[in-house]
């Protein structure tokens, strides 16, 4: 029997992405910058979060015409992002054919109290954790693939380090515990049950996770494979440095050498600069992305 | 005991790794040219083919996999490994190992919304192989020399050429190692 959008068909094209690097493109011509610098993936949307930032106002799923120009450019994977909630946005983003749907706090939510029903679609939804009990309900609700949410468009790595060491260190408590404390760990989590008490056997989630909010360098990408990520997004990283196209190649290079801090001192070299960084003790609390949804 | 390497440039490593593992092979990660001459046997994963391409040319791993692959060192492909193992691919001019007297289409089958799993009837196996088709390539071209081991709707699914074994499908994904074994085999010289 041939079936599509299985569980195991969704969450497998996240498999195939690890140990690269997904980079935020506006139009084709980045997109094309991104796939030769060796990106595994590309995210489309409208505004790259530091100008989501800066500009302000609603953001919202990128024009279509922008997403296919991307699709008929590039051969890789093409990802985009929908509203918190905005299931009619994604099922744009499903009708357009799009490889992933981000459903992303770093556009506007569409709504406050709930997520989009992702059992709902064929195509595979990664969403922002930042810790394991928002991981789990967000796989709860059919995501096939989490990532960290950092502190998009800062260009500072310290929100995806908290968000990715919370969740380690909360999947490690629940390793250690009996079996008759899974339920209150679930509870105390705001997570289902079944996953908690999967996740406390397995320690580890069952899908993949990858680092993302204020990813700028070659080493902030090694940094976070070290934190034991199983690839990273890129946000305004690559597009604001001063010489794209080698941020993103260098970029790429320290994430499959993470381990290796040759390589990584090697292609840090000459870089020019990283993107401007933003320190979160300056952004007001209206400012901070990583705290829609919940 | 065979010592298997996993090209670890990108790509579902792990799951190569601990499927080699549970076939009792010595499983090992090779990410820099002078290891290609320590192993029995390579496996190029699934991933993207471009990313690995790439970087397989920028830290010189180009070359050695090529004359290990010409040498006869058995080597087993899986989608993105399909199409490094081929000798040409029908769009774009990506970098490839080669070898394989194949021409791969890639995304044959269509974006991720049509990515599926289903039963393959696989020569040489009894039972039918549970396979996952991820933005998978097809073969659109097979050489002379080229045994077609499975098909979809007519397409070469899965092929041999001498120490060549390639699939459009991950059975890395599943718990079915059965393919695996096959690579294991064509190491012992079966």
């Amino acid at each position: 029997m041939v079936e599509i959008g299985t569980e195991r068909v969704k969450r497998g094209l996240a498999e195939m992405l690890k140990g690269g690097v997904i980079m935020d493109v506006v139009d084709a011509d980045q997109a094309k910058i991104a796939e030769e610098a060796g990106a595994v993936a590309v995210m489309a949307l409208e505004r790259v979060p530091a100008d989501i930032r800066k500009h302000g106002g609603v953001a919202r799923m990128s024009d279509p015409t922008k997403i296919e120009e991307i699709q008929n450019t590039v051969s890789i994977p093409v990802m985009a992002k929908c509203r918190i909630g905005h299931f009619a946005e994604a099922a744009v983003l499903q009708a357009l054919g799009v490889d992933y749907i981000d459903e992303s706090e770093v556009l506007t939510p569409a709504d406050e109290e709930h997520h989009v029903d992702k059992w709902a679609f064929t195509t595979p939804f990664v969403c922002g954790a930042r810790n394991l009990g928002e991981a789990l309900r967000r796989i709860g609700e059919g995501a096939a693939m989490i990532r960290t949410k950092g502190e998009a468009g800062t260009g500072n790595v310290v929100e995806a380090v908290r968000h990715m060491r919370t969740v380690t260190n909360e999947m490690r408590a629940l390793t250690t515990m009996g079996d008759e404390q899974l339920m209150s760990a679930a509870r105390d989590l705001g997570a289902p049950y079944e996953l908690v008490r999967e996740l406390a056997k397995t320690g580890k989630l069952p899908v993949v996770n990858f680092a993302a909010g204020g990813i700028a360098t070659p080493a902030d990408s090694a940094l976070m494979m070290g934190l034991g990520v199983d690839g990273v997004f890129v946000g305004s990283g690559v597009f604001k440095s001063s010489d794209p196209a080698l941020y993103a190649r260098a970029i790429v290079e320290a994430t499959t050498f993470w381990n290796e801090p040759e390589v990584v001192a090697k292609v840090s070299r000459g870089l020019g600069e990283a993107m401007p960084g933003l320190e979160i003790g300056s952004l007001d609390e209206s400012e901070r992305l990583a705290g829609r949804g919940w | 005991m065979s010592r298997v390497g996993v090209l670890a440039l990108q790509g579902d490593v792990r799951e190569h790794l601990r499927i080699l593992e549970s076939l009792g092979a010595d499983a090992v990660e090779v990410k820099h040219p002078e290891q290609v001459e320590d192993i029995d046997g390579l496996i190029i994963p699934g991933g993207e083919s471009t990313t690995i391409g790439k970087m397989a040319v920028r830290f010189g791993l180009l070359e050695p996999l090529r004359s290990a692959v010409r040498g006869g060192m058995p080597v087993y492909g899986t989608c993105a490994g399909m199409i490094l193992l081929a000798d040409a691919v029908t769009e774009g001019d990506q970098p490839l190992v080669g070898s394989l007297d194949v021409v791969v289409r890639r995304n044959a089958f269509g974006r991720q919304n049509e990515s599926f799993e289903a039963d393959l009837d696989v020569e040489g196996l009894d039972e039918f192989f549970r396979a996952v088709f991820i933005r998978a390539p097809w073969i659109e071209k097979v050489g002379s020399e080229v045994d077609v081991l499975a098909t979809v709707e007519d397409h070469p699914v899965m092929v041999r050429q001498r120490n060549i074994l390639a699939t459009s499908f991950h059975p890395e994904l599943t718990r079915d190692g059965r393919i695996h074994q096959m690579l294991l085999d064509m190491i012992g010289g079966k």
